[in-house]
């Protein structure tokens, strides 16, 4: 040992005795391990601070904003329409659900009115995401717990949603379709046709899905009272969407408060009394096969008509109309330099995004560009209930109960 | 009461539940707090004084009769022209009436907003990241670190006087092994245009328009 010289740069015997059980056997000290942020279980960059004891988690102290990327910064320097695509950008699993909470607010402050079609095509999509988004969550969770065969089965399915994402937008993640008035463009021959289709074969692979998972003993072990929150406790936490929903509240924005074309269709909310881990998975499950009834009635109903507003303050004039007038030339010009003026005042609008409630604060000045646009992240409020949700449990339970949370950290983070 | 308002349908944007006499209710509720209550698009808003900001969400809590149950959000903005140049805005929702409100108050960045960790455990973060973003402090949040931003972290970012681009950029060190901090560099200076007004000119003079301007 004095041959090291340096006492302070080694191990001596002391340390170890801070770190080892004591002779005695009485003394344990808790200790401390980081959890991510390159942790495969976390979801993306999530830094968890555990304290331990044993196995046991004592205290949870999450770090976010390894992500951050200062969106609602950014957002005050971009007029409207430019500040759209950084909502695809936020919660990268749901990229339609996020453009719809904004432009429903730019909507509602600037009074503009959208044609029926519109609104049954995003409803449409919003509930295709919703199904996009679930595929991802519940087939993860089931790999934090050691199911991998749902991922490979599911993503497939994931794929073909993603590909009706590429033939209406013409990207396959970050759509940047809805738009303030509509959507951008509509619907290509032969779409409704291949959705319908698409609804016919799905549930079946749903149900072998849940057949694989649901009954497993070694899921059920991993899931059943696991991150158990009780009903007052997840209104009071700030809980949302499916969460909450797993803790029997029958809390939905599309019923509460309808948006786009809620109102027209009809669909039952899932809800759960057990408010555990197994709960919020099994009304993701559940809340699937809601999005395909919806899907089914949007198909079926969907109107003819415009796509998009023909208020030409709000909406481009088609390519063909450019070629011909002078003023719809003028029109698309002054759109995409100038944009749209959006009155001053403020508005705050949510929707019911795959996560929860989603929304979008927005301030107004008059200009051209929005003087703040605070985002409501869904996933703030169930990551912040983590400490509450893992205290007392074993190590092994957190990735279950992050996944149970549906967390996606381009969202939390901004 | 109807859950759901008559124009169901009429717009795109979500429809909620209608109170009767909301601002009746809200000043008789919040009494001497209250400072302003306005509505803009269907949506109500009030001011209160930064003193009974804790009493007054705690009345709307209460309340019976509206029992906004749960805080969805609190965040910051900045209006760099008023007194008091930060607002702290809070917003409420009512599962039982289906209603939403927005309680705002205001601060001049010295004085601190009293929290509502003490009615709201989700208020905790909320206000720890308005205080990352605005450098709004909170008296009576026991765990005031930052949130958003890096370790270490200088500045409140989301004030409208921080530029976008930041103070420092980070990279690689080769020669350090690891991640070093730097004054921004820009290749190209930050632009920003003025789309307000294409048709009036500018009021600055591009490089080689010089002669022009005189």
């Amino acid at each position: 040992m004095s041959s090291l010289g340096n006492a302070g740069a080694a191990w001596t015997a002391d340390d170890t005795v801070d770190v080892l059980p004591a002779k005695d056997g009485n003394e344990i000290q808790n200790y401390m391990i980081n959890f991510g942020p390159q942790h495969p279980a976390a979801h993306g960059v999530l830094r968890l601070v555990m304290e331990l004891d044993g196995e046991i988690i004592e205290r949870c102290d999450p770090h976010i904003g390894l992500l951050h990327r200062g969106t609602e910064k950014l957002i005050e320097y971009k007029t409207y329409l430019q500040a759209l695509p950084y909502m695809d950008r936020l919660d990268y699993v749901s990229p339609m659900c996020m453009e719809h909470s904004y432009v429903l607010a730019v909507e509602k402050l600037a009074g503009i009115e959208v044609p029926l079609r519109a609104k049954y095509i995003r409803t449409m999509f919003a509930e295709i995401t919703r199904i996009l988004n679930h595929i991802l969550n519940t087939t993860a969770h089931a790999m934090d717990v050691g199911a991998m065969t749902p991922m490979l089965w599911l993503f497939e399915e994931r794929e073909k949603l993603m590909e009706f994402y590429e033939r209406v937008s013409g990207a396959r993640f970050h759509a940047a379709w809805f738009r303030p008035g509509g959507v951008h463009q509509d619907l290509p021959a032969g779409m409704l046709e291949d959705i319908a289709a698409w609804c016919d074969g799905f549930p079946r692979l749903l149900d072998e899905f849940q057949g694989l998972v649901a009954d497993n003993r070694i899921f059920k072990q991993r899931n059943v009272d696991i991150g158990v929150i009780s009903k007052e406790d997840a209104i009071a936490m700030g809980f949302t969407g499916p969460c909450i929903r797993a803790s029997g509240v029958a809390w939905d924005l599309r019923k509460a408060q309808p948006y786009d074309a809620y109102h027209l269709v009809d669909f039952d909310v899932p809800v759960s009394n057990d408010g555990d881990c197994y709960a919020r998975f099994m009304v993701r499950m559940a809340e699937m096969r809601e999005s395909v009834k919806i899907i089914r009635q949007c198909v079926a109903a969907m109107p003819p008509g415009p796509h998009i507003t023909d208020n030409r303050k709000v909406a481009p004039p088609s390519r063909r109309e450019m070629k011909r007038s002078m003023e719809a030339l003028i029109h698309h010009f002054k759109l995409y330099t100038e944009g749209l003026h959006v009155p001053a005042g403020e508005a705050y609008v949510a929707t019911e995004s795959p996560k929860g409630e989603f929304g979008i604060y927005l301030v107004a000045d008059g200009t051209n560009r929005p003087w703040r646009c605070h985002i409501r992240a869904t996933g703030m409020a169930h990551l912040q209930a983590m400490d509450f949700l893992c205290k007392g449990h074993l190590l092994a339970d957190a990735p279950a109960v992050l996944g149970s949370l549906d967390i996606v950290f381009g969202e939390v983070d901004r | 009461m109807s859950i759901i308002a008559p124009e169901l349908g009429r717009h795109s944007w979500p429809v909620m539940g209608r109170h009767p006499d909301l601002h009746g209710r809200l000043a008789a509720l919040l009494g001497d707090a209250l400072i302003t209550i306005d509505d803009h698009v269907g949506e109500t808003s009030v001011t209160v004084a930064r003193a009974a900001l804790v009493e007054s969400v705690a009345a709307l809590r209460d309340a019976p009769d509206l029992r906004f149950n749960q805080l969805i959000d609190i965040c910051g903005a900045d209006f760099p022209d008023r007194a008091e140049r930060f607002e702290v805005v809070v917003h409420l929702l009512s599962m039982a009436q289906n209603l939403r409100l927005r309680v705002k108050t205001s601060t001049d960045g010295a004085a601190p907003v009293p929290s509502l960790t003490g009615l709201f455990p989700n208020a905790g973060w909320y206000e720890r990241e308005t205080w990352d973003c605005y450098g709004v402090m909170f008296a009576g949040n026991p765990d005031m670190r930052r949130i958003l931003t890096d370790y270490g972290f200088e500045g409140h970012p989301f004030r409208k006087d921080f530029p976008l681009t930041g103070h420092v950029e980070l990279r690689w060190s080769e020669e350090h092994k690891r991640v070093v901090y730097e004054p921004v560099r820009l290749a190209q200076d930050f632009r920003s245009f003025d789309f307000l007004s294409p048709w009036e000119g500018t009021d600055y003079v591009l490089p080689g328009d010089e002669k022009a301007a005189k």
